[in-house]
Formats: structure tokens, C-alpha cells, sequence
């Protein structure tokens, strides 16, 4: 049996008290597909960080823009894929390096955690960045895993 | 609305904080704030009880990477206890453990400050 792939959109203003709504509007996707407890935990995680990052950094010193999150939830039969989304200012991909983790602590230097953990929670994470027009985190966990 | 509250109690020469609900980047600054009021009056041996603690994100890790640097050179520690199983996997993950010592229980973590032959 197919199943048709099935979108849902959530457009915000960038607030942190957005955070929650963004929380509850995966898991609850994620609920319905099936995905266990400490996968949707992993999911929420995931969504909150590539949304805090847009919230925190993605409009700094670009006023003239419409500031918004977005964000699109792709259900299909073995996996979800969720978009966040701004047209802020984007940043270089290759230039997130996955930290070495204690060096890191060592240092006490806060900030930037947030794409390390996207990667280690999600099955898969692509970047598509146009400054300015639309950036896009596209992250992917499989039902199975 | 998610909830996020902190109360605050002392033992002895130790503060304790008790963060409960959802600590993301929403709630962080608050629980920022508190930590450094204890760095205000200085009293640097803290520990942070998680037991009503549902969430994390790297915002809230963050603050308590913010503020242990001040802490440990003013002599003293943060210690951080009784976090559940889903809590403590998202410190685990980002490798806390090797730099923060983590408690099963509160009274636990008091006695590291307060016994005297530690």
C-alpha cells in the first residue's frame, strides 16, 4: 500500500515563545506516524534547535526583510522530513564544524550547539541557503530507526 | 502554556536551584538570572536540582556553560542533580558529564560540599 506524502505549514512570527508552539506542532505529527517517545523527544529537539538558531541569529542587522519562521512538515510512509525555513541572512554550512566536544566545554563557549545536536538526533540534515530569499534546514528521521 | 519556574533553597552554605518545566530558549534568561544572582551575592556553591525538569535544549545547556567558568574561579562548583532519563540524554549527548559532576539525588550532591573529608 502507497501512501500519499502529506505537507503540513506553520508559519511564525520569530518569538521565542514560538518555541513551544513549534514543539508541540512535530510531536504531535510525529505521534500520529508512529515514531516511539525518544524519537519524537529527538525530533522536538531538533525542530527547537534549527528554530532557535533563526530566531537568535537569522535576522541579526537585516531590518528591511519580513522577519518569519516556517515551518513545513512532510509526512511519508517511512519517514518525516521537516523544513525550517527563514529569508534572513543565511550562514555557510561548510563552515559548522561538528565540535570537538570536549575541547569545546573546555573552552566554556556557548552558542553553536544547537546544529551539532541536529545532526547527532536527525537521520539525515541538508542545507539549502540563498541569503536574504530563503533559507532552508531540511531535517529527516526514518520511522524504523 | 508550558511552564517554567525556579525555586530556590539553601542548605547549609549550599544554594540549591530547582528549575521545573521547559527550559529552552524561551525560559532560559530567566533561569540565567538566577544563577547569577548567586554569583551577585557570592555564593558559588550551587547546585541545580532538574527533578522537575521535562525539557532542555542547548539554550539552557548554554547557561550553565555561561556561568561555571566564574564559578570554579571563585572557588566554587556547580553540581547538578536528580535530571531524568530524557534530561540527562541531551547533556550526555553534548558530553557534560566529563565536566560537570551529576548527582542521583540531592542530598548527594549537598554532602560533596559539605563533607568536610571529601
Amino acid at each position: 500500500m502507497t501512501q500519499k506524502a502529506k505537507k503540513f505549514q506553520l508559519k511564525l512570527p520569530i518569538e521565542t515563545a514560538n518555541l513551544e508552539i513549534v514543539r508541540e506542532f512535530v510531536a504531535r505529527i510525529a505521534q500520529n506516524m508512529g515514531f516511539s517517545d525518544e524519537n519524537i523527544h529527538r525530533i522536538e529537539l531538533a525542530v527547537d534547535e534549527a528554530s532557535t538558531n533563526v530566531i537568535r541569529h537569522a535576522y541579526k542587522g537585516a531590518e528591511s526583510n519580513e522577519k518569519f519562521l516556517s515551518v513545513e512538515v512532510t509526512t511519508h510512509a517511512d519517514r518525516l522530513e521537516i523544513d525550517v525555513i527563514d529569508a534572513g541572512k543565511g550562514f555557510d554550512p561548510n563552515q559548522v564544524k561538528t565540535p570537538e566536544m570536549d575541547v569545546y566545554l573546555k573552552k566554556m563557549k556557548r552558542g553553536g550547539l544547537g546544529l551539532y545536536l541536529i545532526k547527532t538526533l536527525m537521520d539525515k540534515v541538508e542545507y539549502k541557503i540563498k541569503p536574504g530569499k530563503k533559507n532552508r534546514v531540511r531535517m529527516v528521521k526514518y520511522i524504523t530507526t | 502554556m508550558e511552564k517554567f519556574e525556579v525555586y530556590r533553597k539553601d542548605v547549609e552554605h549550599v544554594k540549591i536551584l530547582n528549575i521545573q518545566g521547559f527550559l529552552d530558549a524561551h525560559t532560559a534568561p530567566n533561569f540565567e538570572n538566577e544563577l547569577q544572582n548567586f554569583i551577585k551575592e557570592k555564593s558559588f556553591n550551587i547546585i541545580v536540582n532538574l527533578d522537575g525538569l521535562q525539557y532542555i535544549s542547548s539554550a539552557g545547556l548554554g547557561v550553565f556553560m555561561g556561568v561555571i567558568e566564574d564559578i570554579r574561579n571563585n572557588g566554587g562548583d556547580l553540581k547538578i542533580c536528580c535530571a531524568a532519563p530524557k534530561v540527562f540524554k541531551v547533556f550526555d549527548l553534548l558530553g557534560f558529564p566529563s565536566l560537570y559532576e551529576f548527582y542521583d539525588s540531592e542530598e548527594q550532591a549537598v554532602s560533596k560540599f559539605t563533607d568536610t573529608k571529601k
